[in-house]
C-alpha cells in the first residue's frame, strides 16, 4: 500500500537525559524513528551524575547504564552529539529542523576508547562532569559508561586548537581517529513532532553572597556532594571535603538555597527535589560512617512523594537532625570549618560549627533555555521555565512541540519518566497515521551451533563501581574462577554494564570460542536483558547466559562481613558457572496478539488513559463499577482552572470516541492470559462476559479518607476538602457572609503510623481553596494549620500570594500537640493549638473548618489486585514495576496503572500518567507480534504417562493429551502450546514421571548449580 | 546456639521473593551472609530433589520463599510448593534430619526488611539445630 500520509514519521527528541531517553525509547517502540539531539558528547544528563536515587537508595548510574545501552544500541535511534538547535520550521507533522554539529575533532567510526590520547594530553582542564571538584584532561569521555564511548577534544582548552603547539594526541592515538581540520556542520531533518527534554541547571551559589561558596572550600553544593559520594567521582567514593581531604564528621545540608526566596536570588518556586535529596545524602553519609553527625536546616519538609515520608521518617531513626530555621550568617573557622548562626524555632539563637556545609542548591532552566525557545519558536513562562499548557502541562505554546522533565518544573526523577512517555504519547499520537514509515529492523548474525560443542565459559566479575569491590575481593574471586570446570576465560570489569565492557564481551567470545557466559555483577531482573542481547550481537543464542548476584544479594548486604562476602561471591560464581556448563540452546517463537486495550476504572485516569489509546488507533474497552463517569474530578472545584468542565468535556469525547467501548456498572472478576493475549471475564448488568484484550491499565483510583475525629460526621460545620469545594462551586452566600472566619486543619489522620504517607495535594488544595474565599470575602479570616506546607514546584507561588494576603499558617507538630476542636457556643467551633512562635496555646473561633484528610487507596483494591496479579504496597496503592524508571508500567508484563491507584497526586500528574501509560500501550499494541516461548515446559513423549497430573497442575490450564504424532498406534502424551504456557514450572515439579523439561530451569541445572553452591569446587577434568 | 557457620540454600521466586531480596540489597540491609540464593521461576518450580540435593550436598538448610499466599502470580505456585515442603519435612525425620532444616516463608516484592528477618530468623534456627549430620559424614 502506497504511503499517502503527508505526515513524517519521525520525532526529534531534544535532550538525552533521563526525559529525553524515555520519550525516545518509547516513540521507538511505538513505530517512529527518532532523532535525540544532545548538547554534550554523550547521553545520560543528570542522573548519570547522581550517586543514589531516592527513595530506594538505588545507585542511580546503575539505573540508567542500560537504558543508555538501549538508547545506544536501538536501531531506531539516531544519537546526535555535540549538536545545537538552529531552527525549527514548517508546522504539526511536517518539521524542518535546522541543527548545528559542532566538531568532536575525533573520528567516532575509528576512537576506540583506549584512553591513550588523555593519558598524554598535557592539558588538565577543570572536570565539569565531577561538578569542577578536581581536573580532567582536554581530550575527554565524561563518564565510564557514557553512550557512545568516544573521546572528544574541548577546543576552547586544547594546546594545539588554540595555540597550534602540541599534537600529542594526534601522535599517540592508535587509531588514527584525531581530526584537528574538524568543522561544525549544519543539517536539516524532516521530523513530525518535536519532544523538548533539555533538562535544568543547579542554581549557582555565588551570587548569594551569605554563604560565601565561591570563598570557602568547605562550603559546596549538593551537586558536588553527588559527586564526592560517587564511587566515580573525584575521591572514588570516599566522603572528604575539599580544603584538607579530611573525613568529616559533621555535616550541615543548607535547604532552599536558589528556592523559595525573592530575597537574594529571584527563584520564588520550590525546586520539588532538594529535601529528598538532602535527606538521602544524610542518609549515605551516615551509612558510610555512623559517628557522622548529619543535620538538615529546612523551612519545610517536603516529602510528598511515594515512599517519601517513610524515608524521612527512617532518616530521623537513623539519627539525622532535622531543624527548622533558616541560617542566618556563615563564619570560617581557621581550620576550615564553618560556624552556622541561626535562631530555633522558640526564638533561642545557636552558633553550631560544622565541618563540612552542603547547600542544597535548587533547580533553575538552563542558561542556553532561552535561545533553544527562541530556535524553537516555543514561550517561556515568567520563571524561565517552557511555558507549558494548564492541566496538559507536556504541551508547549506551539503545536507538535511536546516538553517533560525538569525543563517544565522542578521535578523528580519519576515524574520526569512520566511525563517522558506523556511527551511520547502527544508527539506519537499527531503522527500516529505515520507509523512505521521510518522505522527499521535489525538483524542478527547468523547463530553459531554449539550444540555439540564442549561448553567454553567466559566468566566476568564486575566490580560496580566500589558498589562490590569494596566489600568484595573481586580479583581474588577472578583467580579462584580461573581454574572452575570448563571456564575458559575469567577477568574483572569496573562496570560489566558500560558499553566498552560489553564490547570486550562479545570480543571475547570470539577471541577464545566461548559457547556459555556467567556474569557476575547485579540483578537479572535489570541486567540479563543487556547481556543477551550482547550474545546475540556475538552470534550466540541468547539463553547461554547466567548471572550471579553479587552486589543485591551480597556486597550491598554484608557490608561489614568482607570475608563471608567473598566467600559467597565464589559459592555463588560457582554455582552459576554449573548451572551455565549446562544451558542449551532455547528458541522464541512468533505469536500475535489482540490490539486492544483493557482500562479499568473511567475516571480522569482512565478516561485520559482510554482516550489516549484510541487516539493512537487501538480500541479500548473502558470498565466502570458505577453508572457515571468522571470519578473524583467531578466533585474538585480550583481556582486555576475549571475542573469540573475540563472532566465533563473529557466524557462527551470518550462517550463519542468510536473506538471506546463504555462498560458501566461494570467489575472484573477474573483475569488470565499473558501480555498480548489477556481474557478478562466481567460482570455488568447483563451477567458475565468476556474480553479479549493485549494489555490492561488499572486506573482504580482513589477516595478522600473519611476521619473518625475533629467532630466530622457531628456537626456541620466540619467539613472535608472536597465538601469545601461543593460549597465554593456552588458559590454559597456563606463564603461571603461578613466577619467569618474560616479554618484548615492539615494532615488529618495522615502522615501518622496508621497512614504513614503524605497525600500530597492537600496543602495546595486547601490554600487554593483559602484564596478563593479571599477572592470573593477579602475581609474573612483564614487559618491554616499546618505541619510542613507542601507547596512544591510552582506551587509555591500559591503559598506566597496567600501569606501576602493575610492567610495565617501556624505550624504544629504531632510530638507537640495537635490542634483540638470543640463546638463552641453560638455554632462556632473552638480549635485550641500551641502556636509555635509564641509557645503557648491560642484559641481560633471558627465558622467553618475544613479537614485535609488526604487520600486512601481504592477500597477495591484487594479485588482489583486478585484478579490482575498485582501486588499492593504497604499503604494499599498499586506496586509499579520500578519506583523510579517505570512508574507506569505494573510487574506483569502488558499491565500498567495511573492515577491514584499509583499514589495520591494532583489532576495534571493523573493525566500526565494517564498519557504516559498510553504511550507504554502503544509500545505493546504497534507491534505484529511479540516474542513468546523461551523460558517454557516442553513435554517428552516418551516418557510420558498421560496420568494428567499436568493437566490438572496447571494455573492456566495450558496442557492438552495429544495423539502421538509420530505413531498414531501408540498412546497420546501431554502438550504445552509454547505460546500459551507461562512459564511457572509448576507442571515440572509436580509431573511424576520427570517427563517435562522446564527450559532454562532444568532439573539438571538447577541440581548441579545447588550442589555446586555447597560443595568446594572440583578440580577441573583434564 | 552453637557456633558454627551454617549453609543455608534459598529458593527464590522471581516475582516476589527474589525481588524483595534485592529490595533488602536496595535498601542495604544487612542480614546473615550464610543464606545463598537459587532463582527459580515461581515456588511451585521447587520440586522436593532440589531439597535432597542441597541436605545430600551438606546444607545444614532449605528453605523456599514465594509470595504471599494469594499473591502468587501463578494462582497457587506458591501453595503446591507449600505442600510439597510440609511432605518433604514428614520425611526428612526417616533419613535423619529435623525437619525445622527446611521451611517455607512468604514475602511479596516490596519486602525488603522482612526478607532480611526471615533470613536471620532461619539462620537462628538451623544455628540451633547445629551442623547437618550429613555434614559430619561427608567430612568423614
Amino acid at each position: 500500500m502506497a504511503n499517502t500520509t503527508t505526515k513524517t514519521g519521525a520525532v526529534m527528541v531534544i535532550g538525552g537525559g533521563i526525559a529525553g531517553i524515555q520519550s525516545a525509547l518509547d516513540l521507538a517502540e511505538m513505530g517512529f524513528y527518532v532523532y535525540m539531539v544532545e548538547k554534550g558528547p554523550a547521553i545520560g544528563g543528570r542522573m548519570a551524575q547522581l550517586d543514589k536515587t531516592f527513595p530506594t537508595n538505588d545507585c542511580s548510574i546503575c539505573m540508567i547504564s542500560p537504558k543508555l545501552n538501549d538508547v545506544g544500541g536501538h536501531i531506531n535511534i539516531e544519537i546526535l552529539t555535540l549538536t545545537d538547535v538552529l531552527s525549527v520550521k514548517g508546522q504539526e507533522g511536517d518539521f524542518s529542523v535546522t541543527l548545528r554539529k559542532n566538531p568532536r575533532y575525533i573520528d567516532m567510526s575509528k576512537c576506540i576508547a583506549c584512553g591513550e590520547c588523555a593519558n598524554k594530553c598535557p592539558k588538565k582542564v577543570k572536570n565539569s562532569f565531577n561538578e569542577n571538584v578536581d581536573t580532567r584532561k582536554a581530550i575527554y569521555v565524561e563518564y565510564a559508561q557514557a553512550v557512545p564511548l568516544k573521546f572528544s577534544i574541548n577546543a576552547e582548552e586544547c594546546i594545539y586548537l588554540t595555540k597550534g603547539k602540541c599534537g600529542n594526541c594526534q601522535k599517540v592515538c592508535p587509531a588514527g581517529a584525531v581530526n584537528y581540520e574538524d568543522k561544525a556542520q549544519e543539517v536539516t531533518l524532516k521530523v513530525g513532532s518535536v519532544v523538548v527534554a533539555s533538562g535544568f541547571d543547579v542554581f549557582d551559589p555565588t551570587v548569594a553572597e551569605t554563604y560565601r561558596y565561591s570563598q570557602w572550600p568547605n562550603v559546596i553544593t549538593s551537586m558536588e556532594y553527588e559527586r564526592i559520594l560517587s564511587a566515580s567521582g573525584p575521591f572514588q567514593g570516599h566522603i572528604v571535603r575539599p580544603s584538607d581531604h579530611k573525613e568529616p564528621k559533621k555535616i550541615a545540608w543548607l535547604q532552599c538555597v536558589g528556592s523559595r526566596d525573592i530575597n537574594r536570588c529571584d527563584k520564588r518556586y520550590c525546586s520539588a527535589v532538594c529535601c529528598m535529596y538532602a535527606i538521602k545524602e544524610a542518609v549515605i553519609s551516615k551509612e558510610h560512617d555512623q559517628e557522622m553527625e548529619a543535620a538538615v536546616f529546612y523551612m519545610d519538609i517536603r516529602t510528598y512523594g511515594k515512599d517519601f515520608e517513610k524515608y524521612y521518617n527512617r532518616a530521623q531513626d537513623a539519627g539525622v537532625r532535622f531543624i527548622r530555621s533558616r541560617v542566618h550568617t556563615l563564619t570560617p573557622e581557621p581550620d576550615g570549618n564553618v560556624t552556622l548562626e541561626y535562631i530555633e524555632e522558640n526564638g533561642e539563637r545557636k552558633a553550631e560549627t560544622f565541618e563540612l556545609v552542603i547547600l542544597s542548591v535548587g533547580l533553575t532552566p538552563r542558561l542556553n533555555l532561552k535561545k533553544l525557545a527562541e530556535n524553537v519558536d516555543i514561550d517561556l513562562n515568567e520563571d524561565g521555565f517552557i511555558q507549558t499548557l494548564p492541566l496538559t502541562p507536556i504541551n508547549s505554546t506551539r503545536p507538535g512541540v511536546f516538553a517533560c522533565g525538569a525543563v517544565n518544573e522542578p521535578k523528580d526523577i519519576p515524574s520526569t519518566v512520566m511525563e517522558a512517555s506523556a511527551a511520547a504519547e502527544a508527539a506519537g499520537r499527531v503522527i500516529a497515521e505515520a507509523k512505521g514509515t521510518l522505522t527499521k529492523t535489525r538483524t542478527y548474525p547468523p547463530e553459531r551451533d554449539v550444540k555439540d560443542e564442549v561448553p567454553r565459559i567466559g566468566v566476568f566479575i564486575c566490580h560496580c563501581g566500589i558498589n562490590i569491590a569494596s566489600v568484595i575481593k573481586v580479583e581474588e574471586v577472578v583467580e579462584y574462577c580461573k581454574d572452575l570446570p570448563f571456564v575458559e576465560h575469567c577477568t574483572n570489569t569496573l562496570f560489566a554494564c558500560s558499553a566498552d565492557s560489553l564490547g570486550k564481551i562479545k570480543d571475547a567470545i570470539q577471541e577464545h570460542k566461548l559457547n556459555r557466559l556467567v556474569v557476575a555483577s547485579c540483578t537479572p531482573r535489570t541486567h540479563e536483558p543487556m547481556f543477551r542481547e550482547a550474545l546475540a550481537q556475538a552470534g550466540l543464542n541468547k539463553y547461554l547466559f547466567e548471572m550471579a548476584n553479587i552486589r543485591d544479594q551480597d556486597s550491598w548486604v554484608h557490608q561489614k562481613e568482607p570475608v563471608k562476602a567473598t566467600q559467597k561471591a565464589k559459592d555463588l560464581v560457582r554455582g552459576a558457572v554449573a548451572k551455565a556448563a549446562l544451558l542449551e540452546q532455547t528458541y522464541q517463537t512468533k505469536m500475535g496478539l489482540t490490539k486492544e486495550a483493557l482500562v479499568v476504572g473511567a475516571g480522569a485516569a482512565g478516561m485520559n488513559t482510554a482516550l489516549s489509546i484510541a487516539q493512537l488507533g487501538y480500541p479500548v474497552h473502558l470498565l466502570e463499577q458505577t453508572d457515571t463517569l468522571g470519578g473524583n474530578g467531578l466533585k474538585i472545584f480550583s481556582r486555576e482552572k475549571d475542573v469540573r468542565g475540563y472532566v465533563r468535556n473529557l466524557i462527551q469525547e470518550v462517550e463519542a470516541h468510536p473506538l471506546i467501548k463504555i462498560y458501566k456498572n461494570t467489575v472484573p472478576k477474573s483475569s488470565h492470559g499473558f501480555v498480548g493475549n489477556f481474557d478478562t471475564v466481567c460482570k455488568g448488568p447483563e451477567g458475565e462476559f468476556t474480553i479479549a484484550h493485549g494489555v490492561t491499565v488499572l486506573c482504580a483510583g482513589g477516595h478522600a479518607h473519611k476521619p473518625a475525629s475533629y467532630l466530622y460526621g457531628e456537626n456541620p460545620n466540619v467539613l472535608l476538602s472536597l465538601d469545601m469545594d461543593e460549597l465554593l462551586a456552588s458559590d454559597d452566600q456563606v463564603i461571603k457572609k461578613p466577619g467569618q472566619t474560616f479554618a484548615f486543619i492539615q494532615c488529618v489522620e495522615s502522615r501518622d503510623t496508621d497512614r504513614p504517607y503524605c497525600s500530597k495535594i492537600c496543602c495546595t488544595h486547601s490554600i487554593e481553596s483559602a484564596l478563593t474565599i479571599l477572592d470573593r470575602n477579602p475581609e474573612a479570616t483564614i487559618y491554616i494549620l499546618c505541619r510542613d506546607v507542601r507547596t512544591y514546584g510552582f506551587r509555591e507561588k500559591l503559598y506566597q500570594e496567600a501569606r501576602s494576603r493575610g492567610v495565617r499558617f501556624i505550624k504544629y507538630c504531632l510530638d507537640c500537640g495537635k490542634p483540638e476542636l470543640a463546638a463552641g457556643p453560638n455554632g462556632k467551633l473552638h480549635i485550641t493549638i500551641k502556636d509555635h512562635i509564641l509557645n503557648r496555646p491560642v484559641l481560633i473561633e471558627a465558622d467553618y473548618v475544613t479537614l485535609a484528610t488526604g487520600i486512601d487507596p481504592t477500597p477495591m483494591r484487594e479485588e482489583i489486585v486478585e484478579v490482575f496479579k498485582g501486588q499492593l504496597s504497604a499503604e494499599g496503592f498499586l506496586f509499579e514495576a520500578h519506583m523510579k524508571l517505570r512508574p507506569v508500567d505494573l510487574a506483569t508484563d502488558g499491565q500498567f496503572l495511573a492515577g491514584l491507584a499509583h499514589y495520591p497526586k494532583p489532576l495534571e500528574e493523573t493525566i500526565v500518567q494517564s498519557k504516559a501509560a498510553a504511550a507504554r500501550v502503544a509500545t505493546i499494541l504497534s507491534k505484529e507480534f511479540i516474542m513468546v516461548g523461551g523460558v517454557i515446559a516442553v513435554v517428552d513423549p516418551e516418557k510420558c504417562a498421560v496420568c494428567c497430573t499436568c493437566v490438572r497442575a496447571c494455573p492456566v490450564q495450558v496442557p492438552k493429551i495429544v495423539r502421538n504424532e509420530k505413531d498414531p498406534a501408540l498412546r497420546g502424551h501431554a502438550y504445552m502450546e509454547p505460546a500459551m504456557c507461562h512459564g511457572c514450572g509448576v507442571c515440572v515439579s509436580e509431573c511424576p514421571g520427570k517427563a517435562i523439561k522446564f527450559q532454562f530451569f532444568t532439573d539438571e541445572q538447577l541440581l548441579a548449580k545447588v550442589e555446586a553452591m555447597i560443595v568446594e569446587k572440583k578440580a577441573k577434568p583434564a | 546456639m552453637s557456633d558454627f557457620d551454617p549453609k543455608i540454600i534459598a529458593f527464590c521466586c522471581q516475582y516476589c521473593a527474589y525481588n524483595a531480596a534485592d529490595t533488602a540489597g536496595s535498601m542495604r540491609l544487612q542480614y546473615s551472609p550464610d543464606v545463598e540464593i537459587v532463582l527459580i521461576p515461581c515456588s511451585g518450580r521447587f520440586d522436593v530433589i532440589l531439597a535432597l540435593k542441597a541436605f545430600e550436598s551438606g546444607a545444614d538448610g532449605v528453605y523456599v520463599a514465594g509470595c504471599l499466599e494469594g499473591g502468587c502470580h501463578f494462582l497457587d505456585g506458591n501453595i503446591r510448593a507449600k505442600k510439597r515442603v510440609a511432605y518433604l519435612q514428614k520425611e526428612l525425620k526417616a533419613i535423619g534430619l529435623e525437619p525445622e532444616r527446611l521451611a517455607m516463608v512468604n514475602v511479596s516484592a516490596s519486602q525488603g526488611p522482612q526478607f532480611a528477618q526471615n533470613v536471620d530468623d532461619f539462620t537462628a534456627v538451623v544455628k540451633g539445630l547445629g551442623p547437618s549430620p550429613f555434614k559430619k559424614k561427608l567430612a568423614a
